[in-house]
């Protein structure tokens, strides 16, 4: 589904962010992308999206990313991003919902049942015509998903969908997560959530991938983790301690 | 809460109103855009000197407000920050036009004096009138309105887009301004050394706000054209409406109600 090969990319000349980087997300897999602040991880999945190019080749379904083919790609992929407030532009949920759909030449109505069907799949109906100004944070976040979800996407990626949330909140966007049958790739530093959603973790740092295996392994291996400016998942520490 | 969030909530209040349901919210929202440009051009285009001809114009609002359900006092709460402004317009009138226009009872009244109360009148109502508009239609109804009227679509989506991240902007002014104060106790105000990081640092953030905003559009298939709300079609009682408005506000733009009136009572 998704294939980074030998992708580096800098900001500023001589201070390059990612340095020769590959991996593979397959179909219906769901990775957690992992390392401490300023490894690059918003930096791939911008790479990914096409809203920066770096060198090497990115690929979606087979499809190159490049200028001509981004149409296609952000079809395929939608970002829910770390900010939501940045993602909900239009006055109402409902208004955002179809913006998607609607760019991409669905009739009102056909975008309106995608809306419905999105907020019903999360549980959400009663955001709809909610003002998104007045959102609480974890509502904000519910609606963010809602709205990538009504565009249908074949993977999704989200930039640290729990940062901020309250415990009960982190949980239903935890359980959202999981029901999702798409191909996922997540960011965060909420190490508990990615052992809890993800089958595979990629650790990135130093600008290059580290370590690319099962979740369990990697985040149970503390050497590594520490090596690179993590810690065991809380839940994980716990069970050693106790 | 502090200032800011305060005007928070009360931005989030007109939203409220919009909700809300009556005659006047459920016409077409080009219906009520017309009309209300109509009222305005018709108010504005009154004489200097022309108070009498004027007040028959509060009929309008005030019907509206009855119609609407929507309360005076808030109309005039929310604009009690402007209002002070528009009336601040005609008063140096007096100073400059001394030459007496009417006398009542004994006393001369300049026309400086008559021309600063209709230009006050004038203010009042114009923003009455537009206050009454956004506050039975709503940002999104009246910008897809704006639309039909084939205004530019970048005016139109940055109307509305900054409508709907005033708020944002203004959380992120309180967050900072609390930051402040919390690091100098005792002082009102922010001190103007401060002013200049204050703004570059609101610019920095918008300007960072703006480029991830802009990204989130593209990513959702953004070329520049932008959806609106669906508005249903207009009805007959909408075009009734407009053309109604209108033929009245001529109407007693030509005829002096007022002074007939007041002819009537004299004789
Ligand atoms: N617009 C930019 N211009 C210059 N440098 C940038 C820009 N954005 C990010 N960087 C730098 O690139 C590096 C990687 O940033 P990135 O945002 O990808 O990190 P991250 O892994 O997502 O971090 P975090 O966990 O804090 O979100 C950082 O060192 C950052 O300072
Ligand atoms: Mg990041």
């Amino acid at each position: 589904m998704i294939e980074l090969k030998h992708v580096s990319f800098a900001y500023e000349k001589d201070a390059p962010v990612l340095q020769d980087i590959s991996f593979r997300v397959e179909d219906g897999e769901t990775v957690g992308l992992i390392g401490a602040n300023g490894a690059g991880k918003s930096t791939v999945m911008k790479l990914l999206l096409g809203l920066l190019s770096g060198e090497g080749d990115i690929l979606v379904d087979g499809t190159r990313v490049e200028k001509a083919t981004l149409g296609e790609i952000r079809k395929k992929l939608g970002f829910v991003l770390q900010n939501s407030d940045n993602q909900m532009f239009m006055p109402t949920v409902y208004e955002d919902m179809i913006f998607g759909p609607l760019n991409y030449m669905l009739s009102r109505e056909e975008a309106e049942a995608r809306a419905d069907a999105a907020l019903e799949q999360l549980g959400v109906s009663e955001l709809k015509h909610r003002h998104n100004h007045k959102l609480s944070g974890g509502e904000k976040r519910m609606a963010a998903i809602a709205t990538i979800l009504a565009m249908e996407p074949a993977a999704i990626l989200m930039d640290e969908p729990t940062a901020a949330l309250d415990p009960c909140n982190r949980r239903v966007v935890i359980n959202t997560i999981n029901s999702l049958p798409q191909t996922k790739l997540i960011t965060s530093h909420d190490l508990d959530m990615i052992l809890d959603t993800c089958e595979r973790v990629i650790l990135l740092s130093g600008g290059k991938v580290v370590a690319d295996g099962p979740a369990q392994e990697i985040l149970r291996d503390q050497a590594l983790l520490e090596a690179n400016r993590m810690e065991l998942p809380f839940c994980i520490a716990g069970e050693r301690r106790g | 809460m502090n200032k800011m969030e305060k005007a928070l909530h009360e931005l989030s209040e007109m939203d409220d109103l919009a909700a809300q349901d009556s005659p006047i919210h459920a016409l077409h929202p080009l219906a009520k855009l017309l009309a209300t440009v109509a009222y305005i051009v018709t108010v504005v285009s009154f004489d200097k000197y022309d108070l009498s001809g004027l007040i028959i114009f509060l009929l309008f609002p005030i019907l509206l407000f009855q119609l609407s359900g929507i309360p005076v006092r808030t109309c005039f709460y929310k604009l009690r920050i402007v209002l002070p402004l528009v009336m601040a317009v005609g008063l140096f009138n007096p100073f400059f036009d001394r030459a007496p226009l009417l006398t009542i009872g004994n006393v001369a009244v300049s026309g400086g004096v008559v021309s600063m109360f209709t230009l006050m009148l004038k203010g009042i109502l114009c923003l009455m009138a537009a206050f009454l508009l956004m506050a039975t239609t709503g940002i999104d109804k009246l910008c897809a309105a704006l639309r039909m009227l084939h205004l530019p679509s970048m005016l139109v989506t940055l109307l509305l887009l900054t409508y709907r991240y005033v708020g944002v902007m203004t959380e992120e002014l309180a967050v900072m301004t609390d930051a402040y104060h919390l690091r100098a106790p005792g002082q009102k105000g922010i001190h103007i050394s401060a002013w200049g990081s204050f703004l570059g640092q609101l610019l920095l953030r918008s300007m960072d706000r703006a480029e991830e905003l802009y990204s989130s559009m593209q990513l959702r298939g953004y070329h520049g054209h932008f959806h609106y709300v669906a508005i249903a079609k207009a009805r007959l009682r909408d075009v009734l409406y407009v053309v109604g408005c209108t033929a009245v506000f001529i109407l007693l733009r030509m005829v002096p109600v007022a002074q007939l009136l007041g002819n009537q009572v004299v004789r």
